[in-house]
């Protein structure tokens, strides 16, 4: 069989060709220099806050408080790096971030994943009833709970344990939201293909469903990643000290030592604590990439 | 490879007054083609779908090799289907996704591989089997369906208008192919189009639905020749057939002027009489037509008119030869071969046998 001979023009490059035609003939340049102003405001809006704050910790301490604002510190310093690291336990903390996050991390991803598996391609009574119920759940801000819940983990001892921060936060109604309308989105052809090719529930959802919804699943993991290693308010009820406490903890402890705020310290600290989901965000987002249902139906 | 028996099947969708497949009794044997043929929404493919068990059968029930499939899993019914959007797995390779199955069975890798092979080798996918189906043309991932379901060597073919995303010309070639390979394989398959010159080439039999009932099932030949009423009638043939309203006198039609002699019913008032396009000859004496479209074909012509002097009158199609090609606005003097005009209830629509 001849396809390509028969085929001829591939109809993705002539619309292609369209598109720019169009985009051309469409306010041409004047478009594009308000397009260019956009993104250099956007990045602006964005960018000068991390910049103040990256100056701000290798600036000397009264260079903080010059005015008018100093844009470039003269000499740099690592001082605030090393007061951030020696007078609070910041290692100490910066564990306990790392084993909470990982943890929580895990625990909200396989339960968003599974609950939106069964509330999405599994038929069982009282689903959509369920499925209200997670939705109220993601209704309810976090503040709201706090009290009871603070009641009920410290009536249990768990005050200052790893147990007591992770487990009231394991919850997980924005995942199951979120993958679940990814898991209806995949075509229900390849959802009965694979039933009939004799896919059970699991390897359905391990070979077919999941690998279909990467960009999604990817994105999720980020944004949970993110949230859990900036949690701030239950992580600070729970801990009293570097035994439990996470960074933002460690950092309310640094910006309280002295009566006065040093801020050069805490912002060599907030540096220090932002690097780790930068690092976890440059490696992940590059997976973020669409078109990975290209070819799954339809020609 | 099995026989199917549908016994008074009928699906019920929610908030449809009707169903939507209406006690289907088919008896498919075993290495037949059978082809499902009618109207888009006439419940065609939820008709194979039933069979493959992916849309549950309200009343009646269904056999495959004489065992009754009532609650038995999609999986487990050993049916194979190849879907009109292809369905493939976009993260597999072409051999992975024909593997998959194999795999889920429980057959080895070597096994699985060298089953892959031989399908591969039928359907000249070898080259392509390491591609995913991003990187596949439509006719290729086509191809890639059919080695999944055949790779299975199922009991039951279902194919769900596999050739409606190609372009003509290979749905040509394609057609021929399964058809070929179908009897090669002499799996029983179940085929669903709404193109009927699928269903006349394909299948050893053609059953043609209509808002969810089965109206007719028989061989090609004879659903052209025998239509049981004015819907198969109408369906089957391209350009379709001419159903002309006809009062009855004397024991004859009056088709707009030209006497039809009936073998029976010849008491009825009135018979709808259906002539194929063929079915008619030129001459001097008969319904005289003017003409207002030729659609010249090259080797036959099909013309189009309306009685002289009657602009309201029925639009009759007429197949010329070659060598006659009116203009339009000729009149043409045509007369129905006796032989070949089909009679019809006027009420019904059924045939009068």
């Amino acid at each position: 069989m001849t396809e390509s001979a028969i085929t001829g023009v591939d109809p993705d490059e002539s619309s292609g060709r369209a598109h720019q035609a169009e985009a051309a003939s469409f306010g041409g340049v004047l478009m594009k220099v308000a397009g260019y102003a956009a993104m250099v405001a956007v990045l602006l809006l964005v960018a000068a806050p991390l910049f103040w704050i990256v100056i701000t910790s290798i600036k000397e301490r009264p260079d903080i408080y010059t005015q008018p604002a100093q844009w470039w510190p003269s000499p740099p310093t690592a001082d605030g790096y090393k007061a951030a690291t020696t007078d609070i336990e910041f290692w100490s903390y910066f564990k306990n971030s790392l084993i909470i996050t990982t943890i929580l991390s895990i625990a909200k991803i396989v339960l968003g994943v599974l609950s939106a598996y069964a509330l999405s391609l599994l038929r069982f009574p009282g689903r959509t009833i369920i499925f209200v119920i997670v939705i109220a759940a993601l209704m309810v801000p976090n503040q709201i709970t706090v009290i009871s819940n603070y009641a009920l983990v410290s009536q249990l001892g768990w005050r200052n344990t790893y147990q007591g921060i992770i487990i009231p936060l394991a919850g997980v109604a924005f995942g199951t939201f979120l993958m679940r309308n990814q898991f209806l989105s995949v075509p229900g052809e390849i959802i009965e293909a694979a039933r009939l090719d004799g896919a059970g529930p699991m390897k359905l959802l391990w070979r077919v469903v999941l690998p279909m919804s990467w960009p999604t699943l990817i994105a999720f993991s980020i944004i949970t990643v993110v949230n859990e290693w900036n949690e701030y308010l239950w992580p600070f009820l729970m801990s009293d000290d570097a035994r439990t406490g996470t960074l933002p903890v460690g950092l309310t402890q640094l910006q309280n030592n002295d009566g006065i705020t040093n801020w050069g310290p805490v912002m060599a600290a907030t540096v220090l604590a932002m690097l780790p989901v930068l690092i976890v965000f440059l490696a992940l987002q590059r997976h973020m990439i669409k078109g990975l249902t290209a070819g799954a139906v339809k020609g | 490879m099995a026989s199917v028996y549908f016994d008074g099947a009928t699906r019920r969708h929610k908030g449809n007054a009707r169903p939507s497949v209406d006690s289907v009794t088919l008896d498919i044997e075993d290495g037949e083609f059978l082809v499902l043929v009618g109207p888009s929404g006439c419940g065609k493919s939820t008709t194979l779908r039933m069979l493959a068990g992916l849309e549950p059968v309200d009343d009646g029930t269904i056999y495959i090799d004489g065992h009754d499939q009532r609650g038995v899993r999609p999986r487990d019914r050993d049916v194979a289907m190849v879907f009109q959007s292809y369905a493939l797995y976009p993260n597999m390779s072409a051999e992975e996704n024909m593997a998959f199955a194999l795999r889920n069975a429980g057959m080895g890798k070597a096994e699985a591989h060298q089953r892959v092979l031989e399908a591969a080798k039928i359907l000249e996918l070898e080259p392509l089997l390491g591609r995913k189906p991003g990187q596949l043309s439509g006719g290729q991932r086509q191809r890639v369906a059919m080695g999944r379901a055949i790779v299975r060597q199922p009991k039951v073919f279902c194919m769900d208008e596999p050739l409606s995303n190609l372009d003509a010309k290979l749905r040509v070639s394609t057609r021929a192919q399964i058809a070929a390979l179908q009897r090669r394989l002499g799996v029983t398959t179940v085929y669903v189009t709404h193109d009927q010159v699928e269903a006349m080439t394909m299948g050893h039999r053609v059953a043609v639905l209509n808002a969810g009932v089965l109206q007719q099932v028989d061989t090609p030949e004879a659903l052209y020749d025998r239509p049981v009423n004015t819907f198969v009638a109408g369906f089957i043939g391209s350009p379709a057939i001419n159903l002309v309203e006809a009062p009855v006198r004397d024991g004859q039609a009056d088709l707009l002027g030209a006497p039809v002699p009936l073998q029976q019913r010849a008491d009825a008032e009135r018979v709808i009489l259906g002539v194929r396009p063929e079915s008619w000859t030129v001459g001097a004496q008969g319904v005289p037509v003017r003409v207002e479209l030729v659609e010249s074909l090259g080797a036959e012509a099909f013309v189009y008119g309306r009685p002289e002097g009657d602009p309201d009158g029925p639009r009759l199609t007429v197949r010329l030869e070659k060598k006659l090609r009116p203009e339009v606005g000729d009149v043409l003097t045509i007369a129905p071969v006796p032989a070949e005009v089909h009679v019809f209830d006027a009420e019904s629509g059924q045939r009068l046998a």
